[in-house]
């Protein structure tokens, strides 16, 4: 599966103000949804995502089970200079995923 | 009677835990994140769409009228759902506008809170009550 | 709530109008901005995750775009399905289709129609059509593959004794347990609906009505299935392909 698509312009002007999108694909499993058996099936969901452009924090989430399946984010952030945007974001099962867009300030 | 069926069988398919955190505990909740101080209205806005089709992705919008910096954290609330938590955006210095935009679970009808922590250490929030209805078709 | 339905059935029945309204303005507002923009669209990860299937090698090693060139070349296709096939002598649903490249020009296995793969594949044909009239033909032995489709539409099944036809065309418009029934298209399969938290085919779309009314559910390969489709597609005319719609 692809893991996400990452929308965020190529270029921005010095100071302006621009937004991320993010769509991830995870099934975002709450913990409260019950199987055939009556069993829940087990939590697994993206709990953090951090979001920074050359090393510096945009934002930051804390995330829990209400969250929706295949989560979407949006964002803004100023952009003061050329430079990398990565997003890290981090799942139950400690699985650490990473994207990253380059962003050309002029 | 197929109006009952249909409802029979969202019943037994058991989407969501029906349990709900109660008031108390959200209010504990935000007690907590204030540690005495006070909790004015106004500032933050919350945009949740008032009438549900589906509770399990609902678009929620929340931003603070404030320059960028001036606002530290953004919390959400939701009283009717089994962990009433929905999420925390901490801002850095690159953020730019006191926003952000998610999907939601939402269990059942309830009033969903957000919170704005303002760099000053102030706190103020707003509130919207959501009417949720389901789907008819499930499996 | 018996009292409800019935009063709700002795209604004349709105016959469908002169022109075809898609799922999408049955939907909220905000459901329709999660379909039309593709940067909050969850159908796009598919869409994405076929076109890169479409460029790696499968099988014995041929990749789609070997015979068929970039994937982009495929527009329109998706909108003519289901399809004639001469040389199997039968009409042929798009994953079907899909299956038999796979199968005889690609040395791979088949897919089953609700695999992530499928859905993927199935996703980013579709999307290629999107904006374009569904355009099944209608004649020749497509015809036939119609006529049986609408007879089923119109079949009371189950222990509710309803046809598609009473809840899509009688009562489309009218609400059932808090939601609008639509009128049922399916020019936006396949599709993300929020129920599922998830893509989904047009079979298991029609699974869930089926099993709506407790009647047993049409096997996704079965001919019923197929003329099923083609009906949808051919009452869906007016229509634009909307793939990946979303709906609640
Ligand atoms: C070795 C060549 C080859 C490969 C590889 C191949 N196909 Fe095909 N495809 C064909 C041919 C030839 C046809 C025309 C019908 C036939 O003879 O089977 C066709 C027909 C189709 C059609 C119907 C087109 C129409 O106009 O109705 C679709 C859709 C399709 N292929 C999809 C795919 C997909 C998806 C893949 C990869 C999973 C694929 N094909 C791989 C050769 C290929
Ligand atoms: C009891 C009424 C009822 C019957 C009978 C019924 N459906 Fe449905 N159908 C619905 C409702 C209600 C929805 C809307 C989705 C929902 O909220 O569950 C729907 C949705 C659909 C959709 C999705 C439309 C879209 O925009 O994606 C299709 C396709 C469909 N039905 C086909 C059928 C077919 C084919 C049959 C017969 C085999 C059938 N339905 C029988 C009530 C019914």
């Amino acid at each position: 599966m692809v893991r996400a698509l990452l929308n965020v312009p190529k270029r921005a002007r010095v100071g302006e103000i621009i937004e991320i999108r993010l769509l991830i694909s995870h099934p975002m499993e709450s913990g409260q949804r019950r199987g055939p058996n009556g069993q829940p099936y087990p939590r697994d969901i993206i709990h953090s995502l951090r979001a920074e452009f050359d090393g510096e924090l945009v934002v930051e989430l804390d995330l829990y089970p209400a969250i929706a399946a295949n989560p979407f984010f949006a964002f803004t952030m100023q952009a003061e200079h050329s430079g990398t945007l990565s997003l890290t974001w981090i799942d139950d099962h400690d699985t650490v995923q990473t994207e990253h867009a380059q962003i050309e300030v002029a | 009677m197929i109006r009952r069926h249909f409802l029979t069988i969202a019943a037994t398919a058991a989407i969501i835990h029906p349990a709900h955190a109660s008031q108390a505990e959200i209010a504990a909740l935000i007690r907590e994140l204030a540690a005495g101080r006070p909790v004015a209205k106004g500032r933050i806005t919350l945009e949740v769409p008032e009438l549900v089709e589906n509770g399990n992705a609902v678009s929620i919008v929340a931003h603070v009228d404030a320059l960028p910096g001036e606002v530290r954290a953004i919390h959400v609330f939701a009283n009717g759902n089994p962990l009433p938590h929905v999420l925390t955006a901490r801002f850095g210095p690159r953020a730019g506008r006191p926003r952000i935009a998610t999907r939601f679970r939402l269990a059942t009808s309830q009033t969903v809170t957000a919170i704005a922590e303002m760099a000053d250490a102030t706190l103020h929030s707003d509130e919207v009550d959501v009417l949720v209805t389901l789907a008819a078709c499930i499996e | 709530m018996r009292h409800a339905l019935f009063a709700l059935l002795l209604l004349t029945p709105l016959t469908l109008a002169a022109a075809p309204r898609s799922g999408h303005d049955d939907a909220g507002l905000s459901i329709q901005a999660m379909q039309d923009d593709d940067t909050q669209n969850p159908g796009m990860l598919w869409v994405a995750q076929g076109e890169a299937m479409w460029d790696a090698n499968a099988g014995t090693g041929q990749r789609c775009a070997s015979c068929h060139g970039a994937i982009t070349a495929m527009r329109g296709v998706a909108a003519r399905y289901p399809a004639w096939d001469p040389t199997q002598n039968r009409p042929l649903s798009l994953w079907q289709r899909i299956n038999h490249c796979r199968t005889d020009h690609q040395g791979a296995e088949a897919l089953d129609v609700e695999s992530d793969a499928m859905l993927s594949l199935t996703a980013a044909l579709g999307h290629q059509s999107r904006g374009m009239p569904v355009s099944i033909a209608t004649d020749g032995p497509m015809a036939e593959v119609i006529e049986t489709g609408r007879r089923l539409h119109q079949t009371r099944q189950g222990q509710l004794n309803l046809s598609c036809a009473q809840c899509h065309d009688d009562l489309a418009g009218h609400h059932l347990a808090g939601s609008r029934i639509p009128q049922g298209h399916g020019n936006g399969y396949p599709e993300y609906r929020l129920e599922w938290q998830t893509l989904g085919s047009l079979w298991r779309r029609v699974r869930n009505c089926l099993t709506g009314v407790r009647a047993t559910p049409y096997a996704a390969d079965s001919a019923e299935m197929v003329a099923i489709e083609a009906y949808l597609a051919a009452r869906a005319q007016g229509l634009n392909v909307e793939t990946p719609a979303v709906r609640p």
